[in-house]
């Protein structure tokens, strides 16, 4: 799967975690932009993993804080 | 001023507002004296102890007692060493042959605290590039543990089982594989179904480890935890376990049956660097281990406390975290942490301490007022317990 259908299914999944509805951009963070606390992060990145069929193990996670790098690492990660 | 505490300021200002209501600090008490496994003068009034980890009640046993004075008689107060230096006595022996003669396993490792225990055993076994497998749930030492040893740390939802096999499965070829479980999980008091989840590890490749520090002395025939419950106790590569809690004093061990888990005591950082438990701590805690392996009809009045308490509770209109009492420890969930604070405050004006557990100890960012029951507490103490709990309650508007 190429980025912009990487970034296409991440955005689907974002969705119902996005409660306030913030535009995405590659540079919207997800502590800061969209506000979430670390139980939604978790939930969040079961639901990236489940989707994909990858995993994002907590040493990958602390490197990725803006939608454009979990993009970036989502389309590594698929191979 | 800003510097490197600045990054506390929110902890600080939402402390600072709990304490402006008027409430006690539920984090500064202090126990005055302690009368009984039950029973603690606290701010200068007899107090039911219903917070403690002292299950068994095993800290004023004559035995312990006697085994502990008499160890500093004849070793002294301490080791002032490492255990593999000078810091390894005949009472540190004597706990590791109680602890493989109480599991029934070849080898029993000692460490100065159950936290230790953990951040050693799980830090020197999964290292990089190796993959760490555990529940959402876990204690802070086994997240620190995974931490400090480099692995790949991969989480799953509290026991759900499909989660964690399909993480094992996406797992690359020919990687090292650890599963970290715990048998009681202390914030709720709830269960892992061991015996399924050790099952999808074993077929996937994994070495299991653990936690059973909730649960030895009471969960089991013989009391050595959820994995003897579910009789599952022959697939898990590693317990990790408590003195702090059943057997009443402070240390941690690991206990295997792993041919080569000898090498560990060379290789374990967290078990070389530090100093060893002092002869009275292992002399109190080998007779207690000793003790606890005949110690069926305490095990049997501590689920009476229980299961008692557990339906007393919920007959009142409590929320709690288990459907039945599914260990020694009941949750009462708070609506927030406010009001949790002053339902502690009023059960404690009672005469009844509990703990008080807030975010981000607790599962869900829920406040809880955790009980833990004891196997000294009496049919009496248990009935005065769940009067306190109606009268608190009903003042602060919980039920």
């Amino acid at each position: 799967m190429d980025r912009a259908a990487t970034a296409q299914k991440i955005a689907e999944v974002i969705e119902p975690f996005n409660k306030k509805g913030v535009a995405l951009t590659d540079a919207t963070t997800f502590a800061g932009d969209l506000e979430w606390d670390s139980l939604t992060v978790m939930d969040f990145v079961a639901a990236i993993e489940d989707e994909f069929d990858i995993i994002i193990s907590m040493n990958q996670q602390a490197e990725i804080e803006t939608y454009g790098q979990l993009i970036d690492a989502v389309t590594k990660l698929q191979g | 001023m800003t510097d490197l505490f600045s990054k506390f300021d929110p902890l600080i200002e939402q402390r600072r507002a709990l304490l402006d209501t008027g409430v006690t600090d539920p984090f500064n008490l202090v126990m005055e004296r302690v009368l009984s496994p039950t029973r603690a003068i606290c701010n200068g009034r007899e107090t039911i102890l219903l917070g403690t980890y002292n299950y068994m009640g095993m800290t004023f046993d004559p035995d312990v007692i006697a085994a502990g004075k008499q160890a500093l008689d004849e070793f002294g107060s301490g080791t002032t060493g490492s255990r593999v230096l000078n810091g390894t006595y005949a009472g540190h022996k004597l706990c590791e042959d109680a602890l493989k003669e109480f599991y029934g396993m070849d080898h029993a490792m000692v460490f100065s605290t159950g936290y230790q225990a953990n951040l050693g055993i799980i830090s020197t076994i999964a290292g990089k590039g190796d993959y760490i497998v555990l529940d959402i749930d876990s204690h802070a030492s086994i997240w620190d543990g995974c931490k400090m040893g480099d692995a790949e740390v991969v989480p799953f939802k509290h026991n759900d089982i499909v989660a964690m096999e399909k993480r094992l499965k996406r797992i690359p070829e020919g990687a090292g594989k650890l599963v970290v479980l715990e048998g009681v999980y202390s914030m709720l008091g709830d269960i892992a179904p061991l015996k399924e989840m050790i099952k999808v590890a074993k077929d996937n490749g994994a070495m299991v480890l653990v936690d059973e520090a909730h649960s030895m002395g009471f969960i089991g025939p013989n009391g050595r935890g959820v994995a003897e419950e579910q009789g599952c106790l022959d697939d898990v590569d590693f317990v990790i376990g408590t003195f702090s809690k059943s057997v009443g004093t402070v240390g941690g061990f690991c206990v295997s049956n792993h041919p080569k888990f000898e090498i560990m005591r060379l290789v374990c950082r967290p078990y070389v660097f530090t100093a060893s438990l002092p002869p009275s701590v292992v002399h109190t805690a080998a007779t207690s281990i000793r003790k606890l392996m005949h110690a069926g009809d305490k095990r049997a009045h501590l689920w009476e406390n229980s299961r008692t308490l557990h339906k007393a509770l919920r007959d009142k209109g409590f929320q709690l975290g288990t459907e039945e009492a599914q260990s020694a420890i009941i949750a009462v969930i708070m609506p927030d942490l406010e009001r949790g604070a002053m339902m502690w405050e009023a059960l404690l004006r009672e005469g009844l301490y509990v703990n008080l557990a807030r975010p981000p100890a607790t599962p869900a960012n829920m406040t809880l007022l955790r009980c833990s029951l004891c196997a000294e507490h009496s049919a009496e103490q248990v009935q005065t317990i769940i009067g306190m709990f109606e009268r608190a309650g009903k003042a602060v508007g919980i039920i």
